[in-house]
């Protein structure tokens, strides 16, 4: 008994996440989004990213920054993949760089990176979805990230979709009331609403939608190799396990001589 | 070098016998590689050989993260986020380093509780006991250094509490501190000394291993009976022992192996579980986190630290008795280091003639509640400092230091050890009756 | 010992290759990635090809740009010099120091080193051998050189003295190759991409 005792512990010990103990306030309600991205084996849906993008490009990047994303990213694989030529377009269109070697502004190109934008004192979102943690359960174990991910897009989309339209004036400026933000008051007016990004190919655009479609947007923004990793997560796991095989056998052959049957 | 009488490395070609006279180095790596082992090793001996796997994997992915990191507060953060998305397959090689350091720590803590339980630190194995403490200290040292380096929120804060221990040493602390931070607070010189030391600890640590090796090679490995290899001739010992290749390398490669499943899961499953998302937020002066936790390998010994609080009598008593210098937060550094020290002088608070916990019947379950004791120490360190945490945490920390001051050196004195085998041959017998005599089981 | 021995033998060879095997394969693909991650990264690469838009150089000019860290000419050649080239042409034929013309941009790498082997097909609407596209470094010792100077009325290097003609090709100095010219096409429009 006191063997099994050990053992467990020590196991315990092994899958110890102490910190996600760090459970952080209580009253925050984070939403369980579905995201296609979740679990060992989910990957980016490119078309939602792409709606994502275009959120983005309309809505935050007139506040917000993403300023270490490079543009070019959006045509890698595993991304949002769009062609060559579409981002080179759309990084002209839609961005001016200041260039130093110039001295002035000029349209920017896919080598840029997403412009900073502190003009209001808005967060940068590059990192975002994975500056904030929706979820530190079970029991503060944070076992579920396996499956749910570590729940920074839920934090987002819970956010954009949290507002309850309630508002107050402190010191000038205003907040308004949000159900997933620490704390309850936003200074950020709620960004997004029904209907606010129209889709080319028609695809649902309620809060909800938009919402999910951003957050997920942010979470390729934050972690952009995610399917390489998983990939390679996945052959490194099975190949391990093939070598624990061969080893396991290997070690029972090469220590049979010297043992017998196993007595109890 | 080992104790144990063994076949020694023979050189037979001439080429052989010129390289031996002049520099007997294949003769060290084969009495090395062929040490006779105690065959009786279980499970709990692989993590040695994992440790140095990580050794070596945090030496190899932290020299590779340097070709493409800048230590500077300007570019530090920018600089990681480019290894993460522009150095082909750099990401990997950071999360990979990144839990790396979780994985040493996972080894190294089960490393040093096989140690405590089966008695590995007492005689004659002291020195290897110490300096494996002194191991264990450089990679915490190593470690934090090395979380400061990304420059994140956490980095930036982290780094501000931890040197602000130092500041807590009555009288030379604030210039300990300065000297540490080389300013007036964390900053660019801070962060590119921390870079300095970070590189160059694991180098020390790597030497402290090959000191930590030859001194178990020198007094031979303990075993989990406790019991020596018979020593009188050389077809005594390899009754006991069998050589360590192939035998326990391809037995220690098998739990690698196996450890390594699990750790390839963790990278690249879910990478960020044991870090902590306020790292992804640059480091910022003005605004500090709303909970700075350390790294999970930290909290035991930060729980020790905030236990001893200005309410507790023994810190007040410290108090009166040194007219004020050992005030609540010394006192607290001197807990958390005394903590670690308190280990550290296991082999001589330990007074029991017995080696191996398996045959103590009352020190098994002191033992447990010691490892009980680490991981609601553990759990402690990562909860906001108030009640009843708080209470809880100097339950815990006062039994880690009642384990090793009063139950180790009262235990040898009361406890009746239960019956032990008389050689490592009868142990392992027992296990696994050998083919020529194997009895049909019970 | 049994009549099954032999089996058991071979039986634990391969077992011992295949368990070595993997460990080695284990090891070559974690070495893998620590050896590429040396490469060049994906913002460098990124930068192996640029888009020049090249509206605003008018016949007689000639545009410089970075690509790659080193200086590229892009020169619009007038009537003029599209008939003084051909003229070159003519008299350099046989006794050109570097016959090849060094263009990445015909698969033949023997090819002559005629004017039409090195120019850019010309975009619609404009006469053949309008447009060049050449590295501007000496082939010498890597030097810039000067547009519209030298015996050539083509490029000359100031260093070392070496003359290049209207077709960017070698004709005197020490200079032993013809400026090469980098893989170059139209994209769209006036809109050149090199790399």
């Amino acid at each position: 008994m006191f063997k099994k005792l050990v053992t467990g512990a020590a196991f315990a010990l092994a899958m110890i996440p102490a910190a996600s103990f760090a459970a952080g306030g209580g009253e925050q309600h984070i939403e369980d989004f579905a995201f296609s991205f979740e679990g060992p084996f989910g990957s980016y849906d490119q078309n939602q990213l792409q709606r994502g993008l275009q959120i983005y490009t309309e809505v935050c990047a007139s506040c917000h920054g993403l300023r270490l994303v490079p543009i070019r990213t959006l045509s890698d694989e595993g991304g949002p993949q769009l062609p060559e030529d579409q981002v080179r377009a759309y990084a002209a269109d839609n961005f001016s760089i200041y260039d130093a070697a110039l001295d002035e502004d000029r349209p920017a190109k896919p080598t840029d990176n997403f412009p900073v934008n502190d003009g209001v004192g808005a967060p940068d979102l590059s990192l975002m979805a994975k500056a904030r943690a929706g979820f530190h359960g079970p029991y503060g174990l944070g076992i579920n990230q396996l499956v749910k991910g570590m729940g920074g897009p839920e934090y987002i989309a819970s956010l954009l979709t949290g507002y309850t339209g309630e508002t107050k004036q402190e010191a000038g400026t205003t907040f308004y009331e949000n159900t997933a933000f620490p704390g309850g008051w936003i200074s950020m007016a709620p960004p997004l609403s029904d209907e606010q990004v129209e889709f080319i190919d028609g695809h649902a655009n309620d809060l909800h939608h938009l919402s999910e479609d951003i957050s997920a947007f942010l979470m390729w923004t934050a972690e952009p190799k995610m399917m390489d990793r998983k990939q390679a997560g996945l052959v490194g796991v099975l190949f391990l396990t093939l070598l624990s095989v061969l080893l396991y056998l290997t070690n029972k052959r090469l220590w049979a001589p010297h043992k017998g049957k196993k007595q109890h | 070098m080992s104790g144990i009488p063994h076949d020694h490395y023979e050189p037979k070609t001439g080429a052989e016998k010129w390289l031996h006279s002049r520099l007997p180095v294949v003769g060290l790596i084969y009495d090395t590689i062929m040490i006779p082992t105690p065959k009786n090793l279980n499970w709990w001996w692989i993590w040695g050989i994992v440790l140095a796997f990580c050794l070596v994997l945090q030496i190899v992915t932290g020299i590779i993260l340097v070709m493409h990191y800048t230590p500077h507060v300007d570019l530090a953060f920018e600089s990681v986020e480019h290894i993460m998305r522009n150095v082909n397959g750099g990401h990997m090689i950071r999360y990979v380093h990144m839990n790396g350091a979780s994985l040493f720590f996972v080894a190294v803590y089960i490393h040093i509780f096989r140690g405590l339980f089966y008695g590995s630190y007492k005689a004659p194995r002291e020195i290897t006991w110490i300096v494996g403490m002194l191991i264990y200290l450089l990679m915490m040292g190593t470690a934090f250094m090395g979380y400061v380096l990304p420059w994140g929120q956490m980095s930036f804060w982290g780094a501000t509490v931890i040197t602000g221990l130092f500041g807590a040493i009555p009288l030379v602390g604030e210039p300990i501190q300065t000297l540490l931070l080389g300013g007036p607070a964390v900053d660019n010189a801070t962060l590119n000394r921390f870079f300095s030391l970070h590189y160059l600890l694991p180098f020390v640590i790597a030497g402290l291993v090959i000191v930590h090796i030859w001194a178990f090679h020198t007094t031979g490995n303990n075993n989990p009976t406790g019991v020596d290899v018979r020593k009188g001739s050389k077809e005594e010992a390899e009754k006991d022992t069998l050589p360590f290749w192939p035998y326990f390398v391809i037995k220690d490669f098998l739990g690698l192996a196996v450890v390594l499943v699990i750790f390839w899961a963790i990278v690249g499953f879910m990478p960020n579980y044991l870090g902590h998302p306020d790292n992804y937020i640059p480091a910022n002066p003005l605004v500090t986190p709303a909970h700075i936790v350390p790294e999970w390998y930290f909290l035991p010994f930060y729980a020790i630290l905030r236990a001893f609080t200005g309410e507790v009598w023994v810190v007040q008593f410290a108090s009166f008795v040194t007219g004020g210098i050992v005030d609540a937060k010394f006192f607290g550094v001197l807990a958390m280091f005394g903590a670690i020290i308190a280990m550290a002088l296991a082999p001589w608070l330990d007074t029991s003639t017995v080696r191996s916990g398996k045959y103590r019947p009352q020190f098994k379950w002191w033992f447990l509640l010691l490892v009980i004791d680490f991981f609601a120490l553990m759990w402690l360190g990562a909860m906001p400092a108030e009640e009843p945490y708080a209470t809880f945490s100097l339950i815990a920390s006062a039994y880690w230091f009642g384990y090793f001051f009063v139950i180790l050196p009262l235990l040898g004195v009361i406890e009746k050890p239960d019956a032990m085998p008389a050689t490592i041959e009868d142990d392992f017998n027992a296990h696994y009756g050998k083919k020529s005599d194997a009895s049909p089981a019970e | 010992m049994s009549h099954a021995d032999d089996h058991e033998g071979t039986r634990r060879d391969f077992l011992y290759y295949a368990t070595a095997g993997a460990g080695a394969v284990t090891a070559g693909a974690a070495i893998w990635p620590l050896v590429n991650q040396m490469n060049p990264s994906a913002d460098v690469q990124a930068l192996s090809s640029i888009f020049v838009d090249v509206a605003d150089v008018e016949p007689g000019t000639q545009l410089t740009v970075m690509f790659l860290g080193k200086p590229v000419f892009i020169r619009h050649r007038t009537g003029a010099e599209i008939q003084k080239a051909q003229e070159q042409d003519a008299e350099a034929a046989g006794t050109l120091p570097d016959g090849n013309a060094r263009n990445a941009n015909i698969t033949d790498q023997d090819a002559p080193a005629t004017d039409a082997n090195r120019v850019l097909p010309s975009p619609d609407g404009e006469a053949p051998g309008a447009w060049i596209v050449q590295m501007g470094v000496c082939t010498h010792l890597g030097c810039v050189p000067l547009g519209d100077a030298g015996d050539f009325d083509g490029w000359f290097c100031p260093c070392h003295g070496s003359h290049y003609d209207l077709a960017g090709r070698i004709r005197k100095g020490p200079a032993p190759e013809n400026l090469p010219i980098p893989p170059v096409r139209w994209d769209s429009g006036k809109t050149l991409k090199i790399g």
